[in-house]
């Protein structure tokens, strides 16, 4: 009937056949890690040209504009002063709490925001994925990407708080560069594993402000982590399981790089081991993780 | 065998159906508890079996129309052959990575359409280099600055008809191995859709595939000269634009 089918059984071959013979790739088929990590690279340039229009287009109806992202995080400071600093004071023993406090509430916003943005990194940009074809990995890479920017600014404004309250500004300050990069592959491995998640079960979003706030409430953020220590005395397993969480060890690190007098969970020596171990957990782990659906993103 | 032509991409036996997954109607609360109570399933997962065992190939240097009522399976085959439906049964074999060009391909609406430009081309996998002069070409292309400087405007305040032209001005712009268009074609006005047919001529020249799916008949025309046409997720014909139209037209007007 077709000049087509005419050709086909000319050469008399079974379309696999005839697909093997020429090369032709099984259409969306799983690339290897190399593969994919090789595309994803070639795919810098988008992931940062998103990251930056993202900021901007969610910026870009407000009137401060980028003013905003450091005022978002003087802002989120000045509640914790007001609330924990002027109305319960609550110091707890422990000598520049509203310094503690702001180190905390921003590392722990640092991942939460990440995680937030990250677990619709999929459901949120249908369009782009069903439209074009990129290693998907971009997505919560670029959301990562957003945040830290984010964070950026919010250290330099945690610095002046910091150093506002009295603290004196030692070379221990310089530990903030290793610990901000080693959370922010931290958070990116949690960004594609959220994303992932996310894309697989609707409902998981539903549950992510519950799990932020329990975490919140395990990672000493409102109150020294030394009564975790007193709490949890007669259960050493529990202590050790609390003590291991990665947010508190962040956390705990950067405290004890910006201020004087901190009750640390373990030894500083523990704490960079334990860091350096969930960065290297979280971020390979996520990333695998999230490469393994990648056949299954922008389907349904 | 010297006149074998190069098959750019071969659909064998391909089945697609979609689960969908349905809330029972009128949930409420005590109903969803009462659902997981008594141990019924959650969820109503429906299967519609949208493309039923489809098989042919496509040429290099060629177009083709899929035509066929709403929703004979025309866009899901499409997606399928694109990569982003799983084929149940049979399989789909593509040369390159074939790349699906919609209407509703999401940018980012609060980005002027110049970022957008660069946004989309960065995202089709080119580096800066190649994106800085095309940036104007695409503009020019699309025509969103024939009344006034809309280029720098927001997205969001685009007409419909804007909107389509620059999708389809980006998507154009980079030379595809396969080349899947659905319904492109028929957004803009006279001048943009001659524009684009052109376009999609060049894009063939270029030696690859192309394939269309419109329902407006003389973009098909125009543009394929071979035509499939699907019915209810199987192949009625496949062959020259002109008899396979015939067919259709006389179908469509029982």
């Amino acid at each position: 009937m077709s000049q087509t089918a005419v050709a086909d059984s000319d050469t008399g071959l079974p379309l696999r056949e005839l697909a093997r013979r020429h090369g032709l790739g099984v259409a969306g088929r799983l690339p290897t890690l190399p593969e994919y990590t090789g595309k994803l690279w070639a795919y810098r340039h988008f992931i940062a040209y998103y990251a930056n229009a993202k900021v901007t287009s969610s910026l870009g109806k407000t009137r401060l504009g980028s003013l905003w992202q450091v005022l978002t995080p003087l802002i989120n400071a000045a509640v914790y002063y007001v609330i924990f600093g002027k109305i319960l004071d609550t110091s707890r023993g422990i000598p520049n709490f509203v310094a503690y406090l702001c180190t905390g509430v921003f590392i722990f916003g640092f991942t939460q925001s990440v995680v937030q943005s990250g677990i619709q990194a999929i459901s949120g940009n249908l369009g782009l994925i069903r439209a074009l074809h990129f290693p998907r990995a971009a997505l919560p890479l670029a959301l990562t990407m957003v945040e830290v920017r984010n964070m950026f600014a919010s250290i330099i404004v945690l610095m002046a708080i910091v150093l506002g309250f009295g603290e004196p500004l030692t070379l221990e300050w310089l530990l903030v560069v290793p610990i901000f990069l080693l959370q922010s592959i931290f958070n990116a491995g949690l960004a594609m594993a959220a994303a992932r998640l996310g894309s697989k079960v609707a409902d998981f979003k539903q549950l992510v402000p519950f799990i932020m706030r329990f975490w919140l409430y395990g990672s000493a953020v409102l109150y020294p982590v030394t009564k975790f220590q007193s709490a949890l005395q007669d259960h050493p397993i529990a202590l050790k399981i609390v003590e291991a969480n990665p947010l508190l060890v962040f956390i705990d690190l950067m405290r004890h790089a910006l201020l004087e007098e901190v009750p640390l969970a373990s030894t500083p020596w523990v704490l960079w081991a334990e860091a350096i171990g969930w960065t290297l957990f979280v971020g390979i782990g996520g990333y695998i993780y999230f490469w393994r659906g990648e056949k299954g993103y922008g389907r349904g | 065998m010297a006149d074998e032509r190069e098959p750019t991409v071969i659909v064998d036996d391909a089945h697609i159906t979609y689960r969908v997954q349905q809330s029972g109607s009128a949930s409420s609360p005590l109903a969803g508890f009462k659902r997981i109570v008594t141990g019924a399933k959650p969820t109503i997962l429906r299967e519609v079996h949208a493309i039923k065992g489809v098989s042919f190939v496509a040429y290099k240097g060629e177009a083709i129309g899929l035509i066929g009522t709403n929703g004979s399976g025309k866009s899901t085959l499409l997606r399928a052959i694109a990569g982003l439906l799983p084929v149940e049964k049979g399989a789909i074999f593509a040369s390159g990575q074939p790349s699906l060009l919609g209407v509703n391909a999401a940018l980012m609406n609060d980005l002027p359409g110049e970022r957008n430009v660069v946004l989309g081309c960065l995202a089709m996998g080119m580096s800066p280099a190649e994106v800085k002069p095309m940036v104007k070409e695409i503009i020019d292309f699309s025509g969103i600055n024939e009344r006034g400087d809309f280029s720098s405007l927001p997205m969001r305040t685009y007409s419909s008809g804007m909107a389509a032209r620059l999708r389809f001005a980006i998507s154009a712009a980079k030379k595809h191995d396969v080349l899947l268009i659905d319904e492109a074609l028929a957004t803009g006005d006279a001048k943009f859709r001659k524009r684009s047919e052109q376009r999609v001529r060049d894009l063939r020249a270029e030696a690859g595939t192309v394939f269309l799916v419109s329902h407006s008949e003389q973009s098909i025309r125009d543009t394929c000269e071979r035509s499939v046409w699907l019915e209810s997720g199987l192949i009625r014909a496949d062959g020259p634009t002109d008899e396979v139209m015939k067919e259709y037209e006389a179908f469509v007007k029982k």
